[in-house]
Parts: structure tokens; sequence; C-alpha cells
């Protein structure tokens, strides 16, 4: 007995270092190309986009990225974060902004292409299995969306794209999973 | 020109809001619009908000908003409040009929550019038009010099019993809505019709947009819009019941000297029953 328990220490010491060497085999990385589609309106604000990372009981795991404005003074743009409502409900509400690495101004209209490492901030190391990535977008005097790409993140890292898009707010958006 | 600047205004919002037409919107809100019995009260919000209808923004102050009766008396504002995001106040309906709650003024608005090249304008931001601040402050000659008459009104209606139509006839000046449905007999799928008149002449290409109230409850502005006809006729069919944001600019160059621009700004609160 004693001696199975010896070795079977020894044999999870062995995997545990193992298992720390071959970690990184996890690392892969997002990214996400997102679509902030060109409106034809009186009065156009670029909206603010809240991209994050949630299980599927929408625990939040990660913010990736929250755009919003920075440039008004006495930081005045933080009274509209609440319109990306369900970011707001998940994760915002109990961030002091700004975000460091996450927060940032907003986007003109485009394809703007965001890349994240796990192991780096905001990504982190993100344990294997099924998530959901959430792009929220809200536009002063517009519109309001939100985009979920359910996606699996596994030991294997074979590439796996996901496609969906919005209905007004947001364009086409893409994940890659690598 | 008397006529044009019979009144000035000292609504701080209002001349914001020619200055830069831009996201914010002012409203008079009623809470109730079709009324009953002997003696009915009705309390209304006043404020400029982002969304429409959510107090976000600021309060509209209550100094230049009118109460006309269904005899066409003037009826004093009860219990007016101004709190930071929004104006409040209460009306005691006494006749029976529909009453016109607004506030409009007419003025001038001059641009031009200095001679060191830096844009000016008179009014400033916040500031009151007068004759007199005109003849003082604007030059007669300069660089790029425009000269713009610029009319703002912001009203609602609200009926005690039946509806009549004495409050309903405009005034004359500036951009204003001649209803042809009444506005307090709307209903959710019928088609309101209402003519936009500038200084009494059919407004014909004026720019509608309404919008219900709400706007937190949903994921789009999902504005109606339309396009005056040469009559200045617009025609809305109301999706559902509650209450609608309108909103209508009109510009044109047939002004008064010494103005080469006029334009007009219109906004009405409109309850929608359902059917």
């Amino acid at each position: 007995m004693r001696s199975t328990l010896i070795r079977s220490t020894a044999q999870r010491m062995f995997f545990a270092a193992l298992f720390a060497l071959t970690a990184p085999v996890y690392a892969g990385s997002l990214s996400v190309s997102i679509e902030v589609p060109r409106l034809q309106v009186s009065e156009y604000h670029r909206p603010y986009v809240a991209l994050w990372i949630a299980r599927e009981n929408h625990q939040v795991v990660t913010d990736l990225s929250v755009w919003y404005d920075t440039a008004l003074r006495n930081n005045e743009g933080e009274k509209w974060l609440k319109d990306m409502r369900q970011w707001w409900r998940r994760s915002g509400r109990n961030h002091t902004m700004p975000i460091d690495g996450v927060s940032g101004a907003t986007r003109a209209p485009g394809v703007h292409q965001l890349v994240f490492k796990a192991g780096e901030a905001p990504l982190g190391n993100l344990e294997p299995g099924s998530y959901v990535l959430n792009i929220e977008a809200a536009r002063e005097v517009g519109g309001r969306d939100l985009v979920q790409i359910p996606f699996e993140w596994s030991a294997e890292n074979s590439e796996r794209v996901y496609k969906a898009s919005g209905d007004n707010e947001l364009g086409n958006i893409t994940l890659r999973v690598f | 020109m008397r006529t044009l600047m019979k009144r000035s205004f000292a609504a701080l919002f209002i001349l914001s809001l020619a200055a830069n037409s831009y996201a914010h919107r002012a409203w008079i809100l009623p809470g109730a619009t079709v009324l009953s019995g002997d003696d009915p009260w009705v309390t209304l919000d006043a404020a400029i908000s982002n969304d429409i209808f959510h107090t976000d923004y600021h309060a509209m102050r209550l100094d230049d908003v009118n109460v006309t009766s269904p005899k066409g008396v003037s009826v004093a504002l009860q219990n007016a409040h101004t709190g930071k995001y929004r104006s409040s106040f209460d009306l005691n309906l006494t006749e029976p009929g529909t009453y016109r709650i607004y506030t409009a003024s007419n003025g001038l608005l001059a641009q031009w550019l200095s001679d060191d090249g830096q844009r000016r304008r008179w009014p400033g931001r916040g500031e009151a038009y007068t004759d007199e601040g005109f003849q003082n402050n604007v030059p007669s000659e300069a660089s790029d010099l425009r000269v713009t008459q610029v009319s703002r009104r912001i009203e609602t209606f609200v009926t005690a019993g039946a509806p009549t139509e004495q409050v309903l006839a405009p005034s004359g000046s500036g951009l204003e809505l001649v209803p042809v449905t009444h506005p307090n007999d709307l209903f959710a799928d019928e088609t309101a019709e209402f003519q936009f008149v500038i200084d009494g002449e059919p407004a014909a290409g004026t720019q509608v947009v309404a919008i219900a109230a709400g706007m937190r409850y949903r994921n789009s502005q999902d504005a109606i819009e339309t396009t005056a006809d040469e009559q200045g006729k617009v025609s809305i069919t109301w999706p559902h019941a509650g209450m609608y944001w309108l909103s209508a600019t009109y510009t044109d160059e047939r002004a008064a000297e010494p103005a080469t621009q006029r334009s007009g700004a219109y906004t009405g609160v409109f309850e929608v029953l359902p059917l």
C-alpha cells in the first residue's frame, strides 16, 4: 500500500510537471473581426462596443475590449456605458473605468481586427471548454445590438472559424480560434 | 420685422438647440391627454433628453412655457418644480375642451467671420435675442455674414371632455403644426394627417420624424420618417398605442430682410390610444 502511494505521488508529481510543460499547448489565440456598419443617419455617433467571454451560464470569464467615449471632460462618456445593457449587467457595473488593457476609445465605421493571445491579458489562461463570445453595441440616439457566438476552446487548437452578424448596429463578426 | 421678433426668448436650452440641433430632444410630456370628470387635473413633465421620454440630460426651464385654454385664456402652471433632469407642473382643466401647452420663439441668428478670421455668432449660446442686441452686436457688413430667421416651437395638447378646435389655430409665425386630425383623437393603426405651415404658409418639404416612447426598452429607434407634400401635409399611421415624440424641421431661402435663410423647428408630443 505504502509503496503504491509513494509511487502514485511520484507519478502525480511527474504528471504535474508534464502538465506544466504541456500547458502551453492550450495557449492559442482568438481573433475577432468586427464590422461597425456605416449608417446613413442625420446624427451619427460612433457606437459603444463591448466584447467579453462568458460561460454558457452567462458567467463572465473575461472582458476583452470595451470601446466608449473617453474624450469627454469629467468622464462624462461613462454615463452611457449602461446602454450596453447586458455587458453592464454581467460585468460593467462591477468595474471602475477605465479597465486597464481592455477599455479604449470608440472606433470609426469599418472592419476592426482584434487578436487576443492565451496567457496574456486580457484573455489569460482560458480552461478548455465551451464558451460564448458576446459582442454588444449601443449607439447614442441609435440602436443596440447583441451578437453571441458559442465556441469551443480545446487542447487540439485546430483552427475553427465562427461567423455571425448583427441586426443593425453591428455588421459581420468573424471569430477565429487558432 | 417687428412681428418676427415679437417674442424674444431667454430659454437657454432653445438657443443651444438652435445652434446645435444635435442629440438632445426637448419635450413637454403630459401624464394623460384625454380626461373626463368635473374637475380634471393633469401633470406634465418638461425636459431635454437623449432617449425619448427618459429624463437623462436636462430639465426644461418653465419660464417660457405657456398654456392656452379652450377659450383662449392663459392658464397658470401649478406646483411648478424644476429638478436636475426634468421640470414638472400641474394644470387644472377648469374649462372643457382642448388646451395647448407650448413654448415658442422667433428671432434672428447672425453668423460671420471677424477680421482676424474667427467665427462669430449672435446671439451667443444661452443669450437671448433682442432687436437692440442685434443692432448693437451684428456688423452690417462682414465676411461670410449669414443671417437666419430661426423659429422654435415645443408643444403638446390635452383635452378635458370633447376635443375642441379653437386652440389649434396657428399663430402665423414660425414653423407650426396645424392638425387635420385632432391631436387628442389619435388611435393605433389609424392614419393621422397634419399640415405644417411656416409663417402661416404651407411648409412644403418639412422633414418629419416620429419616435415612440420607451427607447430604453427596445433595440432600435424605430423612427417613422416622412416629408411634407406641396401643401405641407403629412400622414402618419401609428404602429401602436403610446406616447410619441414628433419633430419637424424646415428651411428655405425666403426670409425677410436682413435674413437670407429661414429655418423652423417644431416638436410635439402626441398620445396614441389603443383601438
